[in-house]
């Protein structure tokens, strides 16, 4: 499989004939491997084509979804998709970090490791399962309790005005940040442990108290692998289709309220997909899917390469 | 005197914010945990009264008829998962064999990239995917392009974690092995593969764990059906897209169900953890030559 | 000095091992004799188990690895054009410094795990018998051919690694510092295997243990990194002559121990 070089002889590592039929099939999967993601990627630029065609770029900035005049527009759904996944971040970020803090620095055996374990489990709940309890449970309680007090003490923003049904953004983006928590914690508490003792002691010899090394010396020291941690959850917030299409409300509107129901790229598709009836309809929500495809390459892309930098190779 | 007395105070105040810190760093992990419980609670609780025989051995009912069951989801759900698995393990064994013995170098790069572009699409995406591919052509909803779509879903996990279990087979038994006068392909496939089957099976547990709650690639591509089927070129009931219909309807009977179908499914992911971690218990073992 | 004598089955000509650029091994040529125990003696780095592992090609399952001259079996080139690897190393085989019996083999599976193609039940349970006892093995594990060898003490394991490979009947048998890993007790057992072994073929063993190899072998050869850290052979002679009288001074310093 290799050629003689002129000076020195490289040795085929595949003569016999055994080897040889081996080392076909292994490639011969691999390449079907890298086949089937280049397809997938191609597959959705054909699907797309004839609404990339007719739209054109003014189909991320255009804010009318209307199916019955195939007049088709992303922008409700981007900013579906942007706001519950900032609203998830935000919530995320801040949770997950200080846990994984207190997990990292503070917290006793007996108490850190049921608490990472439950925190994990987390992660295994299937996205249904979230939608159902979302649906039934938290929604309903938005209603109720937590509405109406955010409406109590922060109705004068337009954030928190406007008529409280129960589904809509901050109940899609309290579940989104549910589910995403664990990504947060997990990783964040392996780069926090990774920052070598030295740096805490040479703080706390200085009289820093262990609190204040944590914030002010670590975090610090962590924030680039900290940072992609947050930067992978989002990108799983952003993908997330069936929990939040159960709780989010269904309407392709922008409105400025967290309470109003909305829409986003990814529930759009689960729920027009099967009632599309016309091939520009069926287009444009794959171009969506496009979209969703590439802006979660990107943003995989970006966290990968912060968590790399601090953790070395060891993959996510 | 009075410079060291307002030291103790700084120091005093600062101990306190200290303690508050941990204090809402304790609440935030404790937040999680508690969650967890709290949506554990409620499936168990509000689906334990939905789970019985009938529940889990009985087709749907119509609207309005009480009863019923889903025991075609249950059906569907194993059959759909094994043409997945059956598809999704050559692929990415091989896959992995192939990064194992070729390293470093830039088209294993490639390979590996590839899969963390793969892992990180989402599952909604994939389902268009094989919507494009296995619906659309065919005109017809089928298992088969679910399992397609799950598949995709299985792979970058299979083949990441497989190459890592390959990869921790010590080196001196794969030399062992050819200095035998072993040809790559005995000595991968009847030492080294075996070596490492407890890790691969552990991984492939793993992989199913993940798919086996996800909805979204089968809205359009089993997607769903009242009937016992068994053919994979037909729509198939699926017990996660059963319990999104189910949840969405706004019949109690159905609704119900859709909590014992989580039950179910949170079931199944806790026996399939379960499961693979005691087999990563074996592999580890195994290991100690 | 270097000797060829002609009639070794295995011999080497200007010899050169690299891993990528880096140059571990340079310009040895080198026989081994016949039915007799090689030694290959040298301070860490020296290159004496990069060359053991040209001589049956396991060198280059190292990706970087190449090859420099020739290594003759029989008078073949073993790097020539069309020779397979597998074939090689059929007939020269190797043990390991770590046992390395398979681990989800039994004990009677890994004494056969090549032997020679074609025989039925009953020939490969006799040929598994001659190698264990061949290694001083079968009474301890006769009774237990089924389970794993991971059960197995050390030196038990590296006896059975040694059947495994005399099993696959090979002309040569190669030994990287066999007893490293082992105590006392298991190492004399196994040196006193190696005397019996060579009987039947020629070995070559390196081991960074000058007293073994003055125990063991007919032959020693000496291995030295020059300034450049590339591993050169020294001096090869008859081990009672290399130890008393060695021609070269590196020798003679290393022997008595001023370095390494």
């Amino acid at each position: 499989m290799q050629n003689a070089e002129p000076q020195f002889r490289r040795v085929a590592r595949f003569v016999s004939p055994a080897d040889r039929g081996f080392a076909a099939v292994v490639y011969a999967g691999s390449i079907l491997f890298a086949l089937l993601i280049v397809g997938l990627f191609v597959e959705l630029v054909l699907g797309s084509w004839p609404s990339i065609v007719k739209f054109g770029p003014a189909f991320i900035f255009n804010s009318s979804w209307d199916p019955i005049t195939s007049k088709f527009g992303a922008l409700p759904m981007i900013f579906g998709t942007v706001m519950t996944s900032l609203i998830a971040i935000v919530l995320a970020a801040f949770i997950g970090i200080m846990a994984a803090v207190f997990l990292a620095d503070f917290a006793p055996r007996w108490l850190g490791q049921p608490l990472s374990f439950l925190i994990e489990l987390l992660a295994a709940v299937p996205s249904v399962v979230y939608g159902l309890w979302g649906l039934f449970v938290l929604a309903p309680f938005m209603r109720t309790t937590i509405g109406p007090a955010l409406q109590h003490v922060l109705g004068w923003t337009p954030l928190f005005s406007g008529p409280i049904v129960g589904v809509g953004l901050l109940t899609a983006g309290i579940i989104l940040a549910l589910m995403i928590i664990p990504t947060v914690t997990a990783i964040s508490r392996d780069v926090i442990a990774a920052i070598p003792r030295d740096l805490r002691e040479a703080s706390m010899a200085l009289g820093s108290t262990k609190w204040e090394t944590a914030i002010r010396v670590v975090l610090p020291a962590a924030r680039v692998g900290i940072f992609g941690a947050c930067v992978l959850a989002l990108g799983r917030a952003l993908g997330e289709t069936i929990a939040v299409t159960m709780v989010i409300g269904n309407r392709p509107e922008i409105s400025a309220s967290l309470f109003a129901p909305s829409y986003t790229l990814a529930s759009v598709i689960a729920n027009e997909f099967t009632e599309a009836t016309t091939s520009i309809y069926i287009s444009a929500l794959i171009e969506l899917g496009l979209i969703l495809f590439l802006v979660s390459i990107v943003v995989n892309a970006l966290a990968r390469l912060m968590i790399w930098s601090v953790r070395g190779s060891e993959r996510v | 005197m009075a410079q060291s007395a307002s030291k103790h105070r700084n120091l005093a105040r600062r101990r306190i914010v200290g303690w508050l810190g941990v204090s809402v760093a304790l609440a935030c992990a404790a937040i999680g945990a508690i969650c967890l419980l709290i949506i554990l609670g409620y499936v168990i609780v509000q689906g334990a009264g939905a789970v019985n025989r009938d529940f889990l051995t009985q087709l749907p009912h119509p609207v309005g008829v009480p009863g019923g069951g889903v025991g075609n989801g249950i059906l569907g759900t194993f059959i759909i998962l094994g043409i997945a698995t059956a598809m999704a393990v050559p692929i990415g064994l091989l896959t992995a064999i192939y990064l194992s013995l070729f390293g470093r170098g830039p088209i294993p790069e490639g390979l590996r990239f590839l899969s963390d572009v793969l892992s990180g699409v989402p599952s909604i995406a994939i389902g268009l995917f094989a919507y494009a591919v296995l619906v659309a052509p065919l005109k017809h909803f089928s298992a088969f392009s679910a399992s397609f779509a799950f598949m995709m879903l299985m792979l970058p996990l299979l083949v990441r974690t497989s190459e890592q279990a390959i990869r921790s087979v010590p080196q001196t038994v794969r030399e062992g092995a050819l200095a035998l006068g072993m040809s790559n392909f005995r000595a991968t496939v009847r030492i080294v593969l075996p070596t490492a089957m407890p890790a691969i099976i552990t991984a492939l547990l793993l992989a199913i764990a993940r798919v086996i709650g996800e909805t979204a690639p089968l809205l359009f591509t089993a997607f769903g059906s009242q009937f016992w089927e068994m053919n994979p070129n037909k729509p198939m009931a699926v017990l996660a897209l059963q319990v999104f219909t189910y949840a969405i309807t706004p019949y109690a009977n159905w609704q119900q169900q859709a909590w014992g179908g989580a039950l179910l499914l949170i079931g199944a992911v806790f026996v399939l953890s379960l499961g693979a971690r005691l087999m990563l218990r074996r592999a580890m073992r195994g290991l100690e030559a | 000095m270097t000797t060829v004598a002609a009639g070794e089955l295995l011999a080497t000509r200007d010899l050169g091992a690299y891993y990528g650029n880096r140059q571990a091994v340079a310009d040895v040529t080198i026989g081994f004799r016949r039915k007799a125990v090689t030694a290959l003696i040298g301070p860490s780095g020296c290159g004496k188990t990069t060359l053991l592992r040209c001589l049956n090609r396991i060198h280059e399952i190292n990706f970087d690895a190449r090859v420099e001259g020739s290594v003759l079996l029989d008078g073949h080139d073993i790097y020539g054009g069309d020779v397979d690897p597998m074939a090689i190393r059929r007939r020269v085989g190797m043990v390991f410094q770590r046992p390395n019996p398979f681990p989800t083999l039994s004990i009677l599976d890994n004494a056969i795990a090549c032997a020679p193609k074609g025989l039925n039940r009953r020939e490969k349970m006799e040929a598994a018998e001659r190698a264990l006892r061949s290694a001083a093995l079968w009474d301890e594990v006769k009774d237990k051919l089924k389970t794993s060898p991971l059960r197995l003490s050390g030196g038990q394991q590296q006896r059975l690694c040694i059947a495994r490979a005399v099993a696959a009947e090979p002309e040569v048998l190669l030994m990287d510092e066999p007893t490293a890993s082992l105590d006392p007790i298991a190492t004399a057992v196994i040196e006193e295997l190696m005397a019996s072994l060579c009987r039947e073929f020629t070995i070559v063993a390196v081991t960074h243990n000058m007293q073994q190899a003055a125990r063991v072998s007919s032959v020693t050869a000496f291995m030295l990194a020059d300034e450049t850290g590339i591993g050169r052979l020294i001096e090869a002679d008859d081990t009672g002559k290399l130890f008393t009288k060695p021609t070269d001074r590196r020798t003679e310093d290393y022997i008595s121990g001023r370095f390494g």
